[in-house]
């Protein structure tokens, strides 16, 4: 493992504690009915998105998943405008248009959080050939989770990114569960398997400790950016929470106890935290908290969209269609 | 003047693109060999880079092409039948499409989806026959289905240049359609914007990509009985209503022959925008497939649900009746 300087540590620390602080208070918004159409927290699995945004560049691009709030942040979205756009405010990064499940800023290489398991795989494949195309050394992350291995677009996509030798990062989030369908019961094979198939260099870390991955996703960026094409990470890690909020009022089953417990003793928090002294853990803890408390004020503060816009951005040309009310 | 044929003038409006502008670059199946001869020339002009030949992954490669627009590029895809359509409609319409209103503005989708010879070809059967731009204007994916050698041209070159995606429907009843034409007044034809083929004072006929020929043969035939005016939208989302009802403010009456599945289809929209907005003097008729029609193989079959031109002059003659 890679011998980090403590503030290298310390940076990937504020990062795990920033998405588990955002996701926390993200939930409690939830239950406030502040954010509606609930959302996918992804406490337990920060270390997957510190570690992997720790070796990317500043321009280069990512996509993300239903479960994004931590991949966005941790490519340095501004928390206050990852909140206010959960709560469906204009100051939101996507004005309000798109909530939880489809954060994206453009200006900092988030190409967008999607909604469809699986669908982001190519769009990065594409976005990747563009940057390659334009030599400017660029690579492309997507990251998914262990439901979308089962996803045909995945795994075109993963051909398509080893024949063109494209600098993509694949990298599963394997939390063990696709909503409720084990890993066991739904993924014949591997899933590192799935990328040998196609030639492609695959690696299973501990997704639960920032500093594996990081070790992991500076090797695959190192690959990309030399030319040699994508990687794919199988990070294990493990959902703290539920897969989406509906099911705090839901009450599905489907976690033994004792798994949840035990999946809850390696905590990323924990794990990052001990590499830090306390003074410097507290410090970052009072940092974050500051951050947070100021985004929850900023949010809930902004202003809702106006319902006379409904339509506003539907067309980049500015088109509008006809309205629906027989006008 | 030379003459210039619908696949030469699909080809050509690529050629310039390309030329034109750096950031266009075509991708498909078997594009490079150019089996559809809709790209012939273009690898040899343009380079491998800039001409695509992907595997038999259509999600993927329309996937991919959404997120090289992202990146700032203005990708064309070909598809070789309609039907993969049907297989990559996710990555068109829930994600292309999408982007711009669900990043509030943020980004742009420039794609160009090309189907060169969409529609019954004869004898190719059920899984190569659709005809599914309604789908997509319903869905308010701008779309347009060129009739002519020069609207090919145009709508192809404005479907590039537009910001958002547009998939254009070259019906392969039109690819065959040569025209005599200088070459240098070959121009972009805007998005959204009808063109009237032939005026007349009796009855509007909307004919949408190759049955404006048919809609024309049909006019000449009841020329001695009626004047008809053929309406062709050549997009058919954005559909051009204002220049529909000039039109049909002319006539008083509205026939429209569309190549696709009645229910929802694009006929069935103009009906009912002309039930809203029209004032018209006769109840109007429409001809389309049937209900839910799967093309069939047998030649004769295949004939048997698409409107033909009978069909359409017993239609015209009907509202001019009523």
């Amino acid at each position: 493992m890679a011998l980090l300087s403590a503030a290298a540590h310390a940076d990937l620390y504020r990062t795990v504690r920033l998405i588990r602080r955002f996701e926390e208070r993200a939930v409690e918004l939830v239950r406030a009915g502040d954010i509606v159409g609930g959302i996918h927290p992804c406490t337990g699995q920060e270390a997957v998105a510190a570690g992997v945004c720790a070796a990317l560049r500043a321009d280069d691009m990512i996509t993300s998943t239903h479960r994004g709030h931590g991949h966005v942040l941790a490519k340095g979205a501004d928390p206050k405008r990852v909140l206010a756009e959960l709560a469906g405010r204009t100051t939101g990064l996507n004005r309000g248009r798109g909530g939880s499940m489809h954060a994206a800023d453009f200006r900092l290489g988030i190409l967008g959080a999607n909604a469809i398991v699986g669908a982001n795989a190519p769009i990065t494949a594409g976005a990747a050939w563009a940057a390659k195309r334009a030599g400017d050394g660029r690579v492309a992350v997507s990251f998914f989770g262990d439901g979308a291995v089962n996803q045909g677009v995945l795994l075109e996509s993963l051909n398509l990114a080893a024949l063109w030798r494209l600098p993509v990062l694949f990298v599963c989030e394997n939390n063990g569960y696709a909503t409720t369908l084990t890993v066991a019961d739904a993924v014949a094979g591997t899933i590192t398997g799935r990328g040998e198939a196609f030639g492609i260099p695959s690696t299973t870390v501990d997704g639960m400790d920032p500093v594996a991955v990081l070790d992991a996703a500076r090797t695959a960026v190192d690959r990309a950016r030399a030319g040699g094409g994508p990687s794919l990470i199988e990070c294990v890690t493990y959902r703290f929470d539920v897969h989406h909020t509906w099911e705090h009022r839901a009450r599905v089953r489907y976690r033994p106890d004792d798994e949840i417990v035990k999946g809850r003793s390696r905590d990323p928090l924990e794990i990052q935290g001990s590499r830090l002294s306390d003074v410097d853990r507290e410090r970052v803890d009072a940092e974050v908290e500051s951050l947070v408390d100021d985004a929850v004020a900023f949010a809930l503060s902004s202003p809702h969209p106006d319902p006379e816009d409904a339509l506003d951005h539907l067309y980049a040309t500015g088109l509008r269609g006809r309205p629906g009310d027989g006008r | 003047m030379p003459w210039l044929s619908y696949r030469k003038a699909l080809n050509r409006a690529l050629g310039d693109e390309l030329a034109r502008d750096p950031a266009v670059f075509v991708l498909g199946e078997d594009v490079r060999v150019a089996v559809s001869n809709v790209t012939a020339g273009l690898l040899g002009r343009f380079g491998p880079e800039r001409v695509l030949d992907t595997p038999l992954s259509e999600q993927a490669f329309t996937g991919f092409a959404t997120g090289a627009a992202l990146a700032g590029m203005r990708p064309v895809i070909e598809f070789q039948i309609p039907a993969l359509l049907f297989l990559a409609f996710e990555q068109i319409v829930n994600q292309a499409h999408k982007f711009s209103l669900m990043t509030g503005g943020q980004t742009a989708v420039p794609v160009t989806y090309l189907v060169p010879g969409s529609g019954s070809r004869a004898g190719w059967a059920g899984q190569h026959s659709d005809h599914p731009y309604a789908l997509f204007a319903h869905a308010g994916v701008k779309t347009v289905v060129p009739a002519t050698p020069e609207d090919a041209y145009g709508l192809v070159v404005s479907a590039i240049r537009d910001d958002d995606p547009v998939v254009v429907f070259a019906p392969a009843g039109a690819l065959d359609v040569r025209v005599d034409v200088d070459f240098a007044t070959l121009a972009p034809v805007p998005l959204g914007v009808g063109r009237v083929h032939r005026e007349g004072s009796d009855v509007t006929v909307v004919a949408i990509g190759h049955l404006v020929h048919d809609a024309l043969a049909v006019a000449d035939e009841l020329a001695g009985e009626a004047s008809v005016e053929v309406f062709d939208p050549r997009t058919v989302y954005p559909f051009d209503w204002d220049g529909l009802a000039g039109s049909v403010r002319r006539t008083g009456r509205l026939v429209v022959v569309d190549d696709a599945n009645r229910t929802c289809g694009i006929a069935a929209e103009v009906l009912a925008t002309a039930a809203e907005r029209f004032d018209l003097s006769a109840p109007p008729a429409r001809v389309t497939r049937p209900d839910g029609a799967v093309v069939p193989f047998a030649p004769a079959l295949d004939r048997a649900v698409q409107p033909d031109r009978d069909q359409l002059a017993t239609a015209i003659r009907k509202v001019l009746k009523d």
